[in-house]
């Protein structure tokens, strides 16, 4: 007699946006075409390469630091279900609500009537992944109510009706001209004479979003960290809107991943130090907001907190690949990696892009419904240098691409090598049928097209090394 | 000191002078060379491309060609990578704890040339000479996989003749991947001209790296634009005098 409890589900099909429309070599083609695209991608990231390289080097304990940040997470993961418990039980106790969301669908669901029960019409928005992830903004729009992103960068992506492409600086492909063109067409009573100067843009967005902020009686925000020993939650930022949108409205409700949480305040002083200067290459993030639950007169008066799975559960379920629940969403890895500086986000087509999102996106959907994202990289281990939580991701990518499906020529095509390299003299006699193969003017090398279209194939040796050793 | 010798199948099959130049050099520090004929692949292909259990016989075959042997060395910093960190994995993921355990000592005795020039023989300055204008391409597998450090960078610069000019963003990648290269070929081809042009902006009229598989890709590429700068093997400039 036995009992099956499932294996954990993983992210739904249909909601969110974790899935692209088209494998990563057709989506990389239009971006590799896209001369400004490139030029944008590749001045953003050397710049935030060389300004987090430099601060990161004023630590002498970075090494530390990030041996530190990964043993919390790893004790985290080990124990997750007793912290979210704690967490719980000290929000409620201040005064909070929360909410448990198994997938996209319930988390969008709880909002949205949370929402509804306010009667609010808009509400504002403090950057966040998760929220992105569930498509959160598309469901609220669906029941008659307005997201405002107050981010300046994903504000201009939601007005350009676009779709994030970094983590962290979600219009890195965009220029000013264009953000000028998007704000002429989409914000609501901008200036005609509007220039692409960056404090006039600034200051245009800042006008917008004041009077949004002083107007609107409910905000959604995602979370950095939840601290269990207190029921606190934190959110880091730059540019001071989240602090307005955390402290200004009536109702707060805050989406986050349940492997945010953090089992006490002192581990916040490891992934303060390591998340700005990995992320924005800052010694500290100029904003840090922090609430436990509710305070009578002070703040949000109803808060909510909805814990979302989403897949979750079934990376924690994989042993080798569950570190990628360590990720503190820094965008180091995107940074550093030169198919990400090169294709851009859209490329990968979850809301997660570069190295980390090319391990958590296929684990969070289940690695058939994101095959191409695993082979993205070149294994070239930039992103696990640079990772400040120390994922190895180009491990994880090989574990995840022995998990993908393969093409079956391709299958044919291994086997059939593996089985020569297996039998050393079958293995001579290929090398000599490659050059025959090779003189008929024939691929016989098995490298196959693409190759051919931007490299020349080496000459065929008159002799392979093994002959030359023999005839010594 | 005996040192067997594993050529590695590019190298074996295309670009036998860096196996070639391999033993020469070791043979001129003195050392005796030995080729045991039944190795073939360590199996990095099909490992890094999905096909682990496909590479559980190369790994198998790696081993027991290689185990008789207190030192090993390979002209690849890639090769050596798979076979220091993914040997033992492989044997373990197909549940051969016995094997996981010799592959990871034999692992152990595997060493990339330019670590057994100086961690192993420790030698320096190995008497070579090469009249050239030189810039090395620090291959990632070698970089980050094996931390090979600048140790091919002091071999370099005790080598006669040699002016070795620095490589500019020398630590991205040059686009290889293995089977990268051709499963995503245009992204592949994006980052090998940018590595050119880096390559090309040196003013030098050979590039070198620890691996075969790089200087592939990349001679390719160099050719292709008729860009007037060689590949060559690191071995093959350690060797000449």
């Amino acid at each position: 007699m036995s009992t099956f409890l499932g294996m954990p589900a993983t992210a739904p099909r249909g909601v969110g946006h974790l899935r692209g429309d088209e494998p990563f070599p057709a989506a990389a083609h239009r971006a590799l075409a896209d001369e400004q695209l490139r030029n944008n991608l590749r001045h953003a990231t050397t710049t935030i390469r060389g300004k987090s390289g430099r601060v990161i080097a004023e630590l002498p304990d970075w090494q530390e630091l990030r041996s530190a940040g990964s043993a919390i997470k790893a004790d985290v993961l080990s124990r997750l279900p007793d912290l979210l418990e704690e967490l719980e039980a000290r929000v409620v106790e201040r005064g909070g609500v929360v909410h448990w969301a198994a997938d996209a669908n319930e988390a969008n669901r709880i909002v949205t009537e949370l929402v509804r029960a306010t009667g609010s019409e808009r509400v504002i928005k403090v950057k966040s992944m998760a929220t992105q992830e569930i498509a959160l903004n598309e469901a609220l729009e669906a029941a008659g109510i307005q997201p405002v992103e107050t981010d300046l960068a994903e504000l201009i992506v939601q007005l350009g009706q676009d779709k994030p492409s970094h983590i962290l600086v979600p219009a890195i492909h965009r220029n000013r001209s264009e953000i000028r063109e998007i704000f002429l067409k989409a914000m609501p009573g901008v200036d005609p004479a509007l220039t692409d100067d960056p404090p006039v843009l600034a200051a245009a967005a800042r006008k917008y979003l004041r009077e949004t902020f002083l107007s609107t009686k409910v905000a959604i925000s995602g979370a950095n960290f939840g601290v269990a020993e207190t029921g606190t939650l934190a959110v880091v930022e730059s540019e001071g809107n989240g602090r307005m949108c955390l402290t200004l409205p009536d109702t707060l409700i805050t989406v986050m991943g349940i492997e945010k949480v953090v089992p006490t305040w002192q581990d916040l002083e490891v992934f303060l130090q390591l998340l700005p200067r990995a992320s924005t290459g800052e010694r500290m993030n100029p904003y840090t907001t922090m609430w436990t639950g509710v305070t009578p007169g002070d703040g949000p008066q109803d808060f909510h907190l909805v814990l979302l799975d989403n897949g979750r559960s079934a990376v924690l379920a994989d042993p080798r690949g569950r570190t990628a629940l360590h990720c503190i969403r820094c965008s180091a890895c995107l940074n550093v990696c030169p198919v990400y500086e090169r294709t851009g986000g859209h490329a990968y087509g979850s809301v997660y892009p570069g190295p980390i999102g090319a391990v958590l996106s296929p684990q969070l959907t289940g690695v058939e419904d994101n095959a191409s994202l695993p082979f993205a990289s070149s294994l070239c281990g930039a992103c696990f240098d640079a990772c400040p939580v120390k994922i190895d991701i180009p491990s994880m990518l090989v574990h995840l691409r022995n998990q993908a499906p393969h093409p079956r020529s391709e299958r044919a095509a291994m086997r059939a090598a593996a089985y020569t390299m297996e039998r050393p003299k079958l293995y001579a006699r290929a090398q000599r049928a490659a050059k025959l193969a090779r003189i008929a003017g024939r691929r016989g090398l098995g490298l196959p097209l693409g190759w051919n279209e931007a490299r020349d194939l080496p000459e065929i040796p008159e002799q392979t090394f093994r002959d030359w050793w023999a005839s010594r | 000191m005996r040192i067997a010798l594993f050529a590695t199948c590019l190298a074996d099959t295309l670009f036998p002078e860096a196996a070639k130049a391999t033993v020469r050099l070791l043979e001129r520090l003195g050392h005796e060379v030995v080729f045991p004929f039944d190795q073939t692949c360590c199996g990095q292909m099909h490992v890094n491309t999905g096909f682990q259990r496909d590479a559980v016989p190369l790994v198998k075959r790696y081993v027991s060609t290689f185990d008789p042997f207190d030192v090993i060395v390979a002209p690849s910093g890639s090769c050596v990578g798979s076979i220091r960190h993914q040997h033992a994995m492989v044997a373990a993921d197909a549940g051969e704890a016995g094997l996981a355990a010799r592959a990871e000592d034999v692992g152990r005795r595997t060493y990339e040339l330019s670590e057994l020039l100086i961690d192993v023989l420790q030698v320096e300055d190995v008497g070579a000479r090469y009249p050239h204008r030189v810039t090395y391409h620090p291959t990632c597998h070698s970089l980050r996989m094996i931390r090979v450090g600048d140790k091919p960078l002091r071999l370099l610069r005790r080598v006669r003749g040699l002016e070795l000019v620095e490589l500019p963003a020398a630590e991205q990648c040059c686009g290889f991947g293995g089977t990268f290269s051709v499963k995503n070929a245009e992204t592949s081809a994006a980052m090998l001209a940018d590595k050119m042009t880096a390559i090309v902006s040196t003013g030098a009229s050979v590039c070198t790296a620890g691996d075969a598989s790089c200087l592939m890709h990349l001679g390719g590429g160099l050719s292709r634009r008729d860009a007037g700068v060689r590949t060559v093997h690191l071995a093959e400039i350690l060797a000449s005098t």
